[in-house]
């Protein structure tokens, strides 16, 4: 019997050895650059803030350029072990937008896993050195954007639907040529049904502030977006809808801005040439052509042009002009682009004779900027279009500029007609009158400074007395006051006699033929 | 009733005394009487020996054998405050209060609880060996071992009470609490069961294998 003694114990001991070799999972290795806030037996694998293991060893690796943290999981973490599994150390981090990790000032850091997908598993994982912006629990989708640069775009930046914060930028890169650079976005569900194959990236970074021939502009996304930058993304207004959404890692373009992203796909850019006569100072590639207001094309290159037979200098204007953008205008893009090939000639040429000509205008008279105007000048010597060169010539006039330049000129010549000499005698002369009628002023305010002001003084002091008295007859105390208010005293008694007696009457109507009743009383 | 020797042992002489109030009672001269005996003044049971005393002491002896190691490896103490939860072996603490520098009470506390209930475990063993063996030799020494054993007992509770105190103490909500593992009830354990050990084992066996013949 006494040996149940032991053996409960021994029963004991064997289940806590079973029990700590079920419950002990996988031990794994994780590489991370520095072990920055990572202490032996105090730091924590965890998952969903739920701890699934310790660090169990941190020693340098081979080729001391990165320490391996080695960490005992529990069991039930074993699952979490995909090979594209990410882990990484979360620490106290202030970015532009976010604050995270601000328990860990006092708990101290801990390891933080995202679980992959990926069905093989793995013992050994390169950690992240910064937590990963997007973990793969949360649904949503991945795409690629391609843009010149990366702006003001950082880690994390957000991504932005109708100004609505959707996503973030999870990681940049230079692409393999350096020309530009390859930057992921996430964009969490529900919103990423919204990206569709006619949807358009741009650069919400920061403070948007470009002067062009439009004036001064300024455009933000949100504060946020100013301190850290970000990308936005809507879909193409006039276009058919797209299919569905589209698909995870679709590329897309990043503009550099809203208006560039958003302008409608140019496919049937016709290329003309323009001379002009006038400096071509403030002209800048990218400067808007616009036909009677509106915007058809913009200027593609800007050059000097030395013609060997003539043997003078010209400089020519390469625009780009898109008709497309004419008629999506006019039948809202729903009717077939593009006028078949040789319909394009026979309007510009009908165009032209009707006195179409390219002028050169001044788009902000504040910076200078200057852009191409096509605008019908039905007084301007005919002219036709050079189909003969390519690409082909434009007929231009003299834009507003010079003829600013001749106005202000022929101003200058009757400004200068103007007898000024003359004028300025007469002047001199009407100074010196005015002058004498000053001096006389002077001398009638001299007057009214002797003999008015002493009587104007003795009347006010008149007048204050006059006010004293009346104040002394108003006063509390006053015998005007005092008589006053006996008479009203009076005036009240009489009052209240007469509301006793109109009561008695009321009571004894026949009081007033009979007289008051002796044994009233 | 036949007067004792000058100098006899109880057993030869089938006498014995009531452990519970110390009178002389009559058994008989086996070791193991058939029937029991009761005291004839308090009707307690009087024996010769106590019965099964070393299997009992064995027995005792490899459970608080076996619970000796969970005790140490599992841990006694449970401390969660605002910067974490930190489990603490006894060893552990033993090398945080050496580190610290304070290395007495380090000491203090290595043997107190690591040292003395491994001590109590070979030396309650060696004894309950040597009696199963009727090996003669050093009885004196031996006899002292026991003493010795028995009131170390006492003392090793000392851990427990430890914790129980800063458990109950150590009550602050998230800030900080205190809550004993367990490796404390394992430890507890080995206490009691060496104490029963120490309590089961007859000391009057280490001298059984001498006779009075053999004094001379």
């Amino acid at each position: 019997m006494i040996w149940l003694v032991p053996l409960t114990a021994a029963l004991i001991g064997l289940w806590l050895v079973a029990y700590n070799w079920y419950q002990q999972g996988p031990v794994i290795t994780i590489r991370f650059a520095t072990a920055e806030g990572i202490e032996l037996a105090k730091t924590k694998i965890r998952y969903k803030e739920v701890d699934i293991g310790d660090v169990k060893a941190i020693s340098l690796s081979d080729d001391r350029k990165s320490v391996l943290v080695s960490a005992q999981l529990v069991r039930s973490a074993r699952d979490l072990l995909a090979s594209d599994s990410r882990f990484f150390v979360v620490r106290p981090r202030i970015s532009g937008g976010t604050v995270s990790g601000l328990g860990t000032l006092l708990s101290g850091a801990y390891i933080g896993i995202d679980p992959g997908t990926s069905t093989e598993t793995s013992k050994v994982f390169i950690g992240l050195e910064t937590p990963p912006i997007v973990t793969g629990d949360i649904p949503g989708r991945e795409f690629k954007l391609h843009g010149e640069q990366i702006g003001s775009l950082d880690y994390g930046a957000p991504v932005y639907f109708r100004h609505i914060n959707v996503g973030h930028v999870t990681r940049y890169a230079l692409d393999s040529k350096g020309t530009g650079v390859d930057i992921g976005v996430f964009i969490a569900a529900p919103y990423d049904r919204f990206v569709t194959s006619n949807s358009r990236f741009w650069h919400a970074s920061g403070v948007d502030f470009s002067v062009d021939a439009n004036g001064l502009r300024l455009t933000t996304e949100s504060l946020v977006a100013v301190v850290e930058g970000g990308v936005a993304f809507q879909e193409l207004p006039d276009l058919a809808p797209a299919a569905g959404p589209a698909p995870a890692g679709t590329s897309f373009t990043l503009y550099a801005d809203r208006s560039q992203a958003l302008r409608l796909p140019d496919q049937h850019g016709q290329r003309f040439v323009m001379y002009f006569q006038e400096s071509l100072r403030g002209l800048s590639v990218g400067a808007p052509v616009d036909f009677h207001g509106i915007v058809i094309g913009e200027v593609r290159r800007v050059g000097v042009e030395y013609e060997s037979g003539g043997g003078f200098i010209r400089f020519p204007v390469e625009v780009d002009v898109f008709p497309d953008r004419l008629r999506s205008r006019v039948n809202n893009g729903s009717a077939p682009r593009g006028f078949p090939e040789g319909q394009n000639k026979l309007i510009v040429d009908r165009l032209v004779e009707h006195g179409m000509r390219g002028e050169l205008k001044t788009g902000n008279l504040l910076t200078g900027q200057l852009f191409i105007a096509l605008d019908f000048h039905p007084d301007a010597a005919r002219a036709s279009v050079d189909w003969t060169r390519s690409p082909p010539v434009v007929p231009t006039i003299p834009g507003g500029l010079s003829r600013i330049q001749d106005t202000i000129g022929r101003i200058a010549n009757r400004v200068d007609r103007i007898p000024v000499d003359q004028l300025a005698a007469q002047l001199s002369q009407s100074l010196a009158t005015f002058d004498a009628t000053l001096k006389s002023g002077q001398g009638l305010i001299g007057r009214l400074d002797t003999e008015v002001l002493p009587q104007a003084i003795l009347t006010f002091k008149e007048a204050q007395n006059a006010l004293q008295s009346a104040n002394a007859v108003l006063a509390q105390d006053a015998p005007l006051q005092k008589d006053v208010q006996a008479a009203m005293r009076q005036v009240a008694q009489s009052a209240r006699a007469l509301a006793t007696l109109a009561d008695y009457l009321e009571r004894h109507p026949e009081a007033l033929v009979r007289g008051k009743p002796e044994d009233a009383r | 009733m036949r007067a004792p020797p000058e100098s006899a042992l109880g057993r030869e002489a089938g006498l014995a005394i009531c452990a519970g109030c110390l009178a002389v009672c009559r058994v008989g001269s086996a070791i193991e009487p058939a029937s029991p005996v009761h005291c004839w003044r308090c009707d307690g049971r009087v024996h010769l020996r106590i019965p099964d005393s070393l299997q009992k002491t064995s027995a005792y002896l490899v459970a608080a054998a076996i619970l000796y190691l969970p005790a140490n490896l599992l841990p006694v103490l449970r401390t969660s405050t605002v910067l974490g939860e930190e489990d603490d072996t006894i060893l552990g603490g033993v090398l945080v209060l050496l580190q610290t520098g304070s290395w007495p009470l380090a000491l203090l506390v290595f043997f107190a609880s690591i040292v003395v209930p491994l001590l109590k475990i070979f030396s309650i063993g060696f004894l309950v060996l040597m009696s199963a063996l009727h090996v003669s030799g050093h009885e004196l020494a031996r006899a002292r071992l026991y003493r010795v054993v028995e009131f170390v007992g006492r003392w090793s509770m000392l851990d427990i009470y430890v914790v129980t105190l800063l458990v109950a103490l150590v009550r602050m909500g998230k800030l900080a609490s205190v809550s004993p593992g367990p490796g404390a009830l394992a430890f507890g354990a080995v206490v009691v069961l060496t104490m029963l050990a120490a309590q089961s084992f007859d000391p009057r066996s280490i001298w059984d294998p001498i006779r009075e013949g053999d004094r001379a």
